[in-house]
């Protein structure tokens, strides 16, 4: 995985609450066997019509947001299906950040493995940073993971709170498989405590 | 030990591999399940490292994600769905994961077959790439869903690094009304706390209700724990769970079965063990419900009205009521019961085991499915659909119009031919309403087995609970 320190990079609103991974990545695309390519899906109801052509009003279709990096959304964002191809489809599209005053569980945690970063705010954070995105020139914020904090260079500044280990992971771009398998010895510790069970062994044979 | 300790805990404890000052624990994972949407990436993953899965018989395959429910002699006419079944095939093979394939007489919706084979059993923690595997906490199992990363994890290592969320007991009080199911329990507890009201939290459902309700109906509540944001939701074991596990075909034997029973009484919850929170759901003030919106919270009794926008408290959840009533072409105030219906879904991981389909078969039988709707009825498994057959269940649906399928996901989620056309309208058993989720443009009223046999009947929802049976 990637490291993630520092992030500097444009700014799309997308103004709704309880966006689920459905509309994220809808289930059509979800058929591929490789982990790349998704980013053309992403959003795909919202961003075209029912023939396939491009929905202009769509945000992520609006020239002002053309290469945005950093998502600026409702709460509870990504709840829904454990779809990591919900993760896929946003970093391949671009994104590095998304901000939202929530989360979905397993939507964050696919994005910490991805070296997507989730970053919640407080409502009125988020409504500031919407507001801000939609005004004026293209809006551009910096996300320091070191320092926990989200700013920009017209005063706005915000700390953030996040998971030690997952930061830590982040910063480092450490392998989890990898950091659980330092644990060898104690996996094959509890392994020895507590075998298969011999009726699962039996009954696969039968 | 003398700390009083909560059935979470109580499994927490037991399957801590390691831990750092109380920030991250490595779980064992007991038992993964696996199928194949959310695996091939991670078997790819197995073999740019160069790993094994460590423990093959943890781990069980099924195809049921994007599999047809026609005849299963039909070749599968979706290409890419037929590599990434394919491609499933070929990663068993290759790791020596035991599969249940598509032609496999114990194929079905995993979450149906785990406990159906007696593979979920209490006090085990279970995973799977698929966020309703929190289905699985009705034998007193920690089961939750997890991404593909999270399954390369598992089949590699067969441990999950976790932060331990906090606990909430849902206490459910009273008795359920005539019609009123675990499906409407799920559905009002989600409409009280909201989707993300569990975000964070492992759920325990307790209570008499709860000891009231049968295994099956069990698996109906603790499945919809995630629509409610949960991490997982878990019923205490008892003694019908005993009985559903005696003799199936992976429950322990003889001594092994002694055994088991003697250490699963120790599962429940101690008395006085605290939670971090507790919620008080009051059965009696359940109805038969409907969704009228996109999310599982928006949710109305049959005998009720779509809300009106004045109801909203925020200017926010105005907007977001208005494009949902907007998405599902439906005016404020319009009577829950005058809403028509084109389309019928009797399936999914929520609502499919045999109950289900006893339930929805004594409403149809002796009527006929109405002349502008199309139903069908998908069992949840191979198992399910053989014993239904038994009791002559299929013969009541084909009687009455609807179709008899083959079992697999269906649509719930559209993955294979079985979806909404733009603009439909469904009367689902099935767990989301989100947009598009059963096809785009797909307008999906979430509801109980017994609601949608009777909606699919009169050709729009009816209140169950007058319903004349032959």
């Amino acid at each position: 995985m990637n490291r993630f320190r520092t992030h500097t990079g444009l700014v799309a609103p997308l103004d709704r609450s309880n966006i689920d991974t459905d509309q994220i990545i809808p289930k059509q695309f979800l058929k591929r066997i490789e982990r790349s390519g998704f980013g053309q899906f992403l959003f795909y109801d919202w961003r075209h019509g029912s023939s396939g052509e491009i929905e202009p009003e769509f945000v992520l279709n609006q020239a002002r947001y053309q290469s945005t990096s950093i998502l600026v959304t409702g709460k509870n964002f990504g709840c829904g299906s454990s779809r990591e191809h919900a993760v896929w489809a946003l970093s391949d599209f671009g994104f590095r950040v998304v901000l939202a005053p929530s989360f979905a569980d397993i939507f964050a945690n696919n994005a910490a493995k991805n070296g997507l970063l989730t970053v919640a705010l407080s409502p009125g954070q988020v409504t500031e940073l919407v507001r801000r995105a939609r005004e004026g020139e293209p809006y551009r914020l910096t996300i320091d993971l070191e320092q926990q904090k989200v700013s920009d260079a017209q005063g706005f500044s915000a700390e953030f709170q996040m998971d030690n280990f997952v930061r830590h992971c982040l910063l480092e771009g450490l392998d989890h498989i990898g950091l659980t398998l330092e644990h060898e010895e104690e996996i094959a510790r509890y392994e020895a405590r507590h075998p298969l069970p011999s009726r699962i062994r039996i009954a696969f044979h039968r | 030990m003398s700390r009083k300790r909560t059935l979470f805990e109580k499994l927490w404890d037991d399957h801590l591999v390691w831990q750092n000052q109380d920030e991250v624990a490595l779980l064992y994972i007991d038992l993964h399940l696996v199928h194949e949407v959310t695996s091939p990436q991670a078997f790819d993953g197995l073999r740019a490292n160069r790993r094994r899965v460590r423990q093959p018989l943890r781990t069980v395959a099924t195809v049921d994600h994007n599999v047809p429910t026609t005849p299963r002699g039909l070749p599968i006419s979706d290409p890419i769905a037929l590599r990434q079944i394919e491609a499933l095939e070929q990663n068993a093979k290759e790791f020596g994961v035991p599969l249940f394939d598509i032609g496999a007489d114990e194929q079905g919706i995993v979450h149906v077959i785990g406990p159906e084979l007696g593979l979920t059993q209490p006090g085990m923690t279970i995973v799977c790439g698929d966020s309703h595997t929190s289905t699985h906490g009705a034998f007193g199992a920690l089961a939750f869903g997890i991404g593909t990363s999270e399954v390369e994890h598992v089949l590699a290592t067969q441990c999950l690094p976790q932060k331990k969320p906090k606990s909430m007991l849902l206490e459910i009080r009273g008795a359920l009304g005539e019609g009123v199911t675990a499906k409407d329990l799920a559905l009002g507890i989600i409409r009280q706390i909201g989707t993300d009201g569990a975000t964070g939290y492992v759920i325990e459902y307790g209570g008499e209700v709860v000891r009231a309700l049968s295994i099956e109906a069990r698996m109906t509540l603790c499945n919809m724990s995630i629509e409610a944001g949960a991490r997982a939701g878990m019923i205490a074991p008892d003694g019908k769970t005993i009985a559903y596990l005696e003799g199936r075909r992976f429950a322990p034997q003889d001594d092994e079965w002694q055994q088991a029973i003697e250490r699963w009484r120790h599962l429940p919850s101690d008395p006085g063990a605290g939670y971090d929170k507790v919620v008080e759901i009051d059965a009696g003030q359940l109805s038969p419900f409907v969704t009228w919106g996109t999310n599982p919270a928006m949710v109305v009794e049959v005998t009720g009205r779509v809300p009106e926008l004045s109801t909203f408290s925020t200017q926010s959840e105005r907007r977001s009521a208005e494009r949902m009533l907007e998405y599902m072409a439906l005016e404020p105030g319009k009577r829950v019961q005058d809403i028509a219906i084109d389309r019928v879904f009797i399936g999914s991981c929520t609502n499919s085991r045999l109950e289900d389909l006893r339930a929805a078969a004594r409403i149809a039988k002796g009527y006929r499915v109405h002349s502008k709707v199309r139903a069908m009825v998908v069992p949840g498994s191979q198992a399910v659909k053989r014993a239904a057959e038994r009791e002559g269940l299929d013969r009541i649906f084909l009687q009455a119009g609807f179709e008899w399928r083959e079992s697999g996901c269906s649509m719930c989620l559209g993955m294979n031919p079985d979806i909404l056309e733009p603009g439909e309208r469904c009367a689902s058993t099935s767990n989301r309403n989100f947009e598009g989720r059963q096809g785009r443009g797909g307008r999906t009223h979430l509801v109980n087995p017994m609601m949608a046999a009777a909606a699919a009947i009169a050709g729009h929802f009816t209140d169950i609970r007058n319903w004349h049976f032959h």
